[in-house]
């Protein structure tokens, strides 16, 4: 509770809560709103914003509703960037708790891997893996979650070194409990806290990262994404650059909360921190 | 003599990472559909006898170990294959394009590094002041922006409004200019990517130079050094600001990788003909080879790179690499 208060007496935490709590119900309802496919063509070529009511924003060269595709894809943005967070929370933990606990050899390989895997681009990786596998949601959130995992997998690890010398975990061993219960009930709680800190960072990047996929055209084809949109735009930038800008504009607002929340987040740990 | 230590300890620690990129990279392209006889054939024609005959010579009938070490073997001939797309070795197409890719990065990081690390400075000089609430708020937007987008309002905005600078390419196409006139037409070409490129990491730099400062104010060499009537400024540039500048520099190393995988995007965007957008031509035309050669050339950057860091920190920092088991 007293960390809730916490995030609440941190005011970025709350502009940025509040932001992000009304971009995913924006994502949420974007099919009620809109209920018509945001790809379909709904008025003549290159409405320009705040003309015709029928779509205020405008339309695009094809005279696709501007408006309805950002409500859609907000979807893919939000959807993406959680999941792939999720996924390299969980695999980064996984690794870090295995080279933590085991040591020996099994750590040193891991690092190993972890230190190969920072030392390809992310970005490249993601691109070499779609290009391989093909653009699909799935696939897109796996390949970023590739380039993101190891930021967790050191902070875990980190944190395990430390925890595994502790009295409770000698007494979980001393009691017979079985190492994958102690690292899973014992080690784990203990090892993610720091992590947390660093999901907002790792959420950000993933939304940009999917956002560049999507601008080069491998995002997802059957979807709209904001960066979709944004490489749709370029190509009557001279003409049009509002179909370039307002879908950006809405990318870096969805960031910045997200960037927010965290500084709330960050805030409110570190508080139950000084109190320990 | 402790440089030399640390480049040769560094050096060794390399080789296992490198090791699991080569394989990585060679399962990548094991999965992936076709083969190094099937990009030949595309830019010669031919048929299936020949195709046979060319997997039997190239070793691409035996096993996956056979292949794998057929892989490496041809991998320390700096052999990389061959690119479809391009219809030449791989190893030619990426080294042509590396150096504009380096001038990019070099500059984007240079002027990011220095801008943002002097901001940062400025920022803490007076924490909660007006000038630092703008600082800090505005970096914290600028971290927000997605590169590719900026590249586009900055097109917008200096070249197609106020068309003061070329948006595209990396110098004037046949302008036979030469030296310094040369170099000016470059500079002009790489002002808006740059920008576009650096501009996260200015911001970047910033927040952590003015956390860094805050934080070290509060140790008591610097007290000290006040108590003995050091000028306020001396002790902010060179006491403080230096040891703030530490963990600046060991970002630097971490972003190369980022910053590479940054460039992808800014490359294309402004049609700069480098490594990044060598690996969106490589990806929109299926050319998997070409794409691992520049993951390779990549992670070979970065490992340049993070070595580049390290001296730069021993020769800022006499710490470390000073005594026989201080390894960092």
């Amino acid at each position: 509770m007293s960390a809730l208060r916490r995030f609440a007496g941190s005011p970025d935490g709350v502009v940025g809560a509040g932001l992000l709590l009304s971009f995913a119900i924006v994502a949420v309802f974007a099919p009620v709103a809109y209920p018509e496919d945001p790809l379909s063509i709904v008025g003549g070529p290159l409405v320009r914003p705040f003309v015709d009511w029928s779509t205020p924003l405008g339309t695009d060269r094809l005279g696709r509703d501007l408006l309805a595709g950002l409500l859609h894809g907000a979807r893919t943005s939000m959807l993406v960037g959680l999941f792939a967070a999720l996924v390299a929370i969980l695999l980064g933990a996984a690794v870090g708790v295995a080279a933590g606990l085991s040591g020996g050899w099994i750590d040193e390989s891991l690092m190993r891997i972890t230190e190969a895997f920072q030392t390809v681009p992310g970005f490249l990786l993601a691109l070499a893996f779609i290009s391989v596998v093909g653009p699909s949601l799935p696939m897109v959130v796996f390949a970023i979650a590739l380039g993101a995992w190891t930021g967790p997998a050191r902070v875990v690890r980190a944190e395990v070194l430390s925890i595994r010398e502790r009295d409770f975990v000698a007494a979980a061993r001393v009691i017979g409990m079985h190492p994958v219960e102690i690292a899973w009930r014992e080690v784990l709680p203990h090892a993610l806290p720091p992590v947390v800190s660093l999901a907002s960072v790792i959420v950000a990047g993933a939304i940009l990262t999917e956002a560049a996929l999507s601008f080069l055209g491998l995002g997802d084809p059957n979807r709209v994404t904001w960066g979709g949109l944004i490489a749709e735009g370029r190509t009557v930038l001279r003409s049009a650059p509002y179909l370039s800008i307002v879908p950006g504009l809405a990318l870096l607002s969805t960031v910045l909360a997200v960037h927010l929340t965290g500084e709330g987040i960050v805030a409110a740990l570190a508080g139950r921190r000084s109190f320990q | 003599m402790r440089g030399a230590r640390l480049v040769s300890r560094r050096l060794l620690g390399v080789v296992p990472v490198l090791a699991i990129v080569i394989v990585g990279t060679f399962f990548l392209l094991e999965a992936s559909s076709g083969d190094a006889v099937d990009a030949y054939l595309v830019s010669t024609g031919g048929d299936r006898g020949l195709a046979d005959q060319l997997r039997r010579d190239w070793g691409l009938d035996r096993s996956a170990w056979a292949r794998l070490a057929l892989f490496v073997s041809s991998l320390a001939r700096f052999d990389l294959g061959w690119s479809v797309a391009f219809s030449r070795p791989v190893v030619e197409v990426v080294l042509e394009r590396l150096p504009n890719t380096l001038l990019l990065m070099g500059t984007a990081i240079a002027l990011a590094f220095g801008a943002g690390s002097i901001l940062g400075i400025v920022a803490a000089n007076r924490p909660g002041s007006a000038v630092d609430r703008a600082l800090s708020l505005g970096s914290l937007a600028i971290y927000a922006i997605p590169g590719f987008w900026l590249g586009l309002v900055l097109i917008v905005v200096f070249a197609v409004q106020l068309r003061l600078l070329p948006s595209g390419g990396i110098e004037t196409i046949a302008s036979g200019k030469q030296g310094l006139e040369r170099a000016g037409d470059i500079a002009r070409h790489l002002v808006l990517p740059v920008a576009a490129l650096g501009m996260v990491y200015l911001a970047l730099y910033l927040r952590m130079m003015r956390a860094g400062m805050i934080e070290t104010w509060r140790h008591d060499f610097v007290r000290a050094a006040l108590a003995r009537g050091l000028p306020r400024r001396q002790v902010v540039w060179r006491h403080i600001a230096r040891n703030a500048l530490l963990p600046l520099v060991t970002m630097l190393g971490l972003q190369a990788a980022s910053m590479l995988g940054g460039s992808v995007v800014i490359e294309s965007v402004f049609a700069v003909p480098g490594l990044g957008r060598l690996a969106h031509e490589a990806v929109a035309q299926r050319d998997t080879p070409l794409l691992l050669g520049v993951i390779l050339v990549g992670a070979v950057v970065v490992i340049a790179a993070n070595l580049a860091v390290d001296l730069l920190y021993a020769w800022l920092d006499p710490r470390v690499g000073a005594g026989p088991e201080t390894a960092a």
